[in-house]
């Protein structure tokens, strides 16, 4: 029969799945089966059921050995099928070291049906419990098993990335995978396993190996857990492990914990690199920022933040969920718009979350940091971030340094005038590298900081950023709208339109990555920081605005500061407002992107899926950007102190798609 | 024809193997897992269950002689024997299995000696039968 095993991770079983397809309708042929079992009498017959109902099995007497295998081959096997009764180790236990460590499904059997063995088999964690003597039929629906986890994971990635599941392709995907899995139509099987192949193919671009992880979802409430246990331990000695068992978090796995421990850790380096420049820590909204994978909230100091007392605890404890892990809400952006300047100063995390949307795929538990930009960003907040120009120019060097593409992006869009500088001082960060082509002033630095933030941040992941890198600001909106985005650099972030200019032909490419799954446009500002620092691992996109942060480990500085604010706010043009000298002058671009935003935004608008896009660019308009006499208010503050308006009044309400609420630009500095 | 006879002389004798309880639904899994890949299936199996069971009759006799009262040894010893003994259909036997567990469970050694016999004298019985039933139904093949 033809499996078409590929004992590479799940992925690739859909695909060999596939090829089952010839062979037998009825099973998803191909899936890789553990059978752990002491008495060889039993496992022989497993063997030959499981290989009849097309399966690949590979057998094992003793759980040791089990475990040696499942380590040694990671991504090797689907499904684990043991029994309780075991010599040398008990089967729960087995059960246990399998679910923390590879996070598969793992089937329990037993001659024993008694209710507390079966109970213990639930509690421990066993997808299924079988009675010995087993069946064909019992076995021939553990596929069941699989596809549910490997849904869920989609599921969870999906919404790290875009902060919604409605949100872009990818999130069909794992829907579809829900249709199947919830029955054995052979039908929806097939069409399933062929997204799902596509969506596979997708994701190993980006990392394979998270295909095969269990996605977690860093709520509040486990973020929290997760710092208290870090906080008990010391930061210095909070080694995963530890973390892990202070967690007690069933289900939850070292590598989890390691990666959101590196996320964090990230962010707390960013936070003490950013408070130098001045970011206030009010921004450090609780929304849902979605930080995707960054590790420490991509330099969101949200600890910090909240410490300083500008960032209330429970932001904190929101942001940094949302930054390292899903956000709680899945609003698209709902990266707090905790400091805007902030988030210019210390790369915000956020913008690396908007890589992260894309990422999806990354393996670490993509978080979707834009998402999870809080859209709480009070005006206040979001004047902070104006504030600090800084971080605009940190934020660009930092998208650059997160994808090469955002490089280019940024590139375009710094270069002109003082753009240029900025983007040296991104240095790193690949995304100043836009080519002037984008022509937008400062704000098309911005932007494409921001974007090219989370581009960069994309570039954690690879391919996702890649597209992305452009304007990730902009992304959100060129990720629907790549094409439009040229120039349009603020489109693209959504947020501030600014994004349009990054993207100008790079956007494109990231903003559908991004598109995705950017909501968060406006947290992006503590994307840019994260971008800086780290690969966003799954960005999401969204934040724009964060990516401008990000870029900027150091330069952020002032410079993009507003173009931060700028991004997230659809309307916040007002980039020169934020106080970025640089700033000024592309503000007025952006002014003008802002209003080709308007335009394109509402250009995205219709297309992004986003629905936070969509409300985004509505904004846009609201801003009176689109009507063009703009230009003449972007006179810096008053575009600025315009923008804020519009936002707070506009933004608010829809906000809550992008997780912009909370933006408001009454702080930026006008 | 000699050969229509084998058949059915196997045919009957399966059925009774079926009818007067020594084998169950699980017998008939097996059987439905052989294929031309595996012809002898079922007797591969069979025969691997008793080189592997005998250990567990030994065990127990052991047991039963150094620890007569380790109860819960002697069911968990007679648990496995259960679940492997299940997953060949022996449905006779499993009976006898779960009568000795009663008695594990309540402490009745003297019920636990008797039961065994019972089991020793069904693992024994079966295997007979299975094994002529094998032959013929080999040669009628």
């Amino acid at each position: 029969m033809n499996l078409g095993v590929n004992p590479m991770s799940f992925t690739s079983s859909s695909a060999s799945w596939k090829s089952g397809d010839g062979v037998s309708d009825q099973f998803p042929a191909g899936l890789r089966v553990l059978v752990v079992d002491d008495d060889p009498t039993c496992l022989r017959i497993l063997e030959k059921m499981l290989r009849s109902c097309l399966y690949e099995v590979t057998k094992c007497s003793r759980a040791e050995v089990a475990l040696k295998l499942l380590r040694d081959n990671k991504d090797g096997f689907d499904i684990v099928i043991s029994d309780v009764h075991m010599p040398d180790m008990d089967g729960f236990k087995l059960l246990e070291h399998v679910g923390l460590e590879m996070d598969l499904p793992v089937i329990m059997m037993s001659a024993d049906d008694s209710k507390n063995v079966v109970m213990k088999g639930v509690t421990h964690g066993a997808c299924d419990y079988l009675i010995k003597p087993v069946r064909m039929e019992a076995l021939k629906n553990i596929w069941q098993h699989v596809v549910r986890k490997k849904k869920h994971e989609w599921r969870e990635k999906d919404f790290e990335q875009s902060g919604s599941v409605e949100e872009g392709e990818r999130q069909q995907k794992p829907s579809e995978d829900v249709d199947y899995s919830s029955s054995a139509n052979e039908g929806n099987w097939k069409s399933s396993k062929k997204r799902k192949d596509e969506e596979d193919e997708a994701e190993e671009r980006d990392d394979s190996s998270t295909l095969k992880k269990p996605r977690v979802v860093w709520s509040v409430e486990l973020h929290q857990q997760f710092v208290t246990a870090v906080n008990q331990l010391g930061i210095d000695k909070a080694v995963p492990k530890k973390i892990l068992e202070l967690m007690n978090v069933p289900g939850l796995t070292r590598e989890n914990v390691a990666s959101h421990l590196q996320k964090y850790r990230l962010y707390l380096r960013r936070l003490s690199g950013q408070h130098q420049n001045g970011l206030g820590n009010s921004f450090m909204g609780p929304s849902d920022a979605t930080f995707g994978p960054m590790t420490a909230l991509n330099g969101l100091d949200l600890q910090a933040l909240a410490s300083s007392g500008q960032l209330p605890p429970q932001s904190l404890a929101t942001i940094q969920a949302a930054a390292l892990g899903r956000a709680t809400n899945k609003s698209a952006i709902s990266v707090p718009m905790v400091d805007q300047r902030n988030i210019f100063s210390f790369e915000s995390p956020k913008i690396r979350f908007v890589d992260g949307q894309q990422q999806h795929n990354n393996s670490t538990k993509q978080v979707n940091l834009l998402h999870g930009i809080p859209t709480n960003m009070d005006s206040k907040q979001l004047a902070a971030l104006h504030q600090s120009a800084q971080p605009f120019s940190n934020m660009n060097r930092h998208i650059h340094s997160q994808s090469s593409q955002s490089n280019s992006l940024l590139t375009q869009m710094v270069q002109p005038q003082s753009r240029t500088q900025i983007l040296n001082e991104v240095g790193g960060s690949h995304v100043l590298n836009l080519p002037s082509s984008v022509g937008q002033p400062v704000l098309s630095q911005a932007i494409p900081g921001a974007l090219l933030g989370r581009n960069g941040i994309d570039n954690v992941h690879g391919p996702t950023y890649a597209s992305v890198s452009q304007p990730s600001a902009v992304v959100d909106f060129s990720r629907s709208q790549r094409a439009e985005l040229p120039g349009n650099s603020f489109s693209l972030v959504g947020n501030s339109g600014i994004p349009t200019l990054a993207t100008k032909g790079m956007l494109q490419e990231d903003f559908n990555s991004e598109m995705k799954g950017n909501r968060g446009f406006m947290p992006n500002y503590d994307v840019f920081n994260e971008l800086n620092q780290n690969r966003t691992e799954d960005w999401g996109l969204q934040s724009v605005g964060s990516n401008f942060e990000a870029p900027q480990h150091t330069n952020l500085q002032g410079r993009l500061d507003v173009a931060p604010s700028v991004l997230v706010q659809p309307g916040f043009l007002s980039d020169r407002h934020i106080g970025i000298p640089s700033v000024n002058k592309t503000a007025f671009s952006a002014a003008d992107g802002v209003v080709n935003t308007a335009n394109l935004s509402q250009a995205l608008t219709s297309s992004l899926p986003d629905n936070a896009l969509r409300i985004k660019a509505e904004r846009l308009p609201d801003m009176g950007f689109q009507n063009g006499p703009f230009p003449d208010q972007f006179g810096q503050d008053d575009l600025m102190s315009a923008l804020l308006k519009q936002q707070q009044e506009g933004i608010v309400p829809a906000e809550t798609d992008f997780g912009f609420d909370g933006y408001h630009l009454d702080n930026l500095p006008v | 024809m000699e050969g229509h006879q084998l058949q059915h002389q196997a045919a009957c004798m399966r059925k009774a193997l079926f009818d007067q309880g020594y084998l169950d639904d699980q017998f008939l899994q097996l059987e439905d897992l052989e294929d031309e890949a595996n012809p002898n299936f079922v007797e591969e199996v069979v025969k691997l269950y008793y080189s592997d069971s005998a250990r567990f009759i030994r065990n127990i006799e052991l047991t039963l002689d150094k620890n007569p009262f380790d109860f819960e040894k002697l069911d968990d010893i007679m648990h496995q024997f259960k679940g492997s003994s299940s997953s060949i259909g022996a449905k006779k036997l499993k009976t006898e299995c779960t009568q000795f567990q009663e008695y594990c469970k309540i402490g009745n050694f003297e019920g636990c000696m008797r039961t065994f016999q019972e089991v020793k004298q069904e693992h024994a019985v079966l295997k007979k039968k299975l094994e002529s039933y094998f032959q013929l139904a080999r040669q009628a093949r």
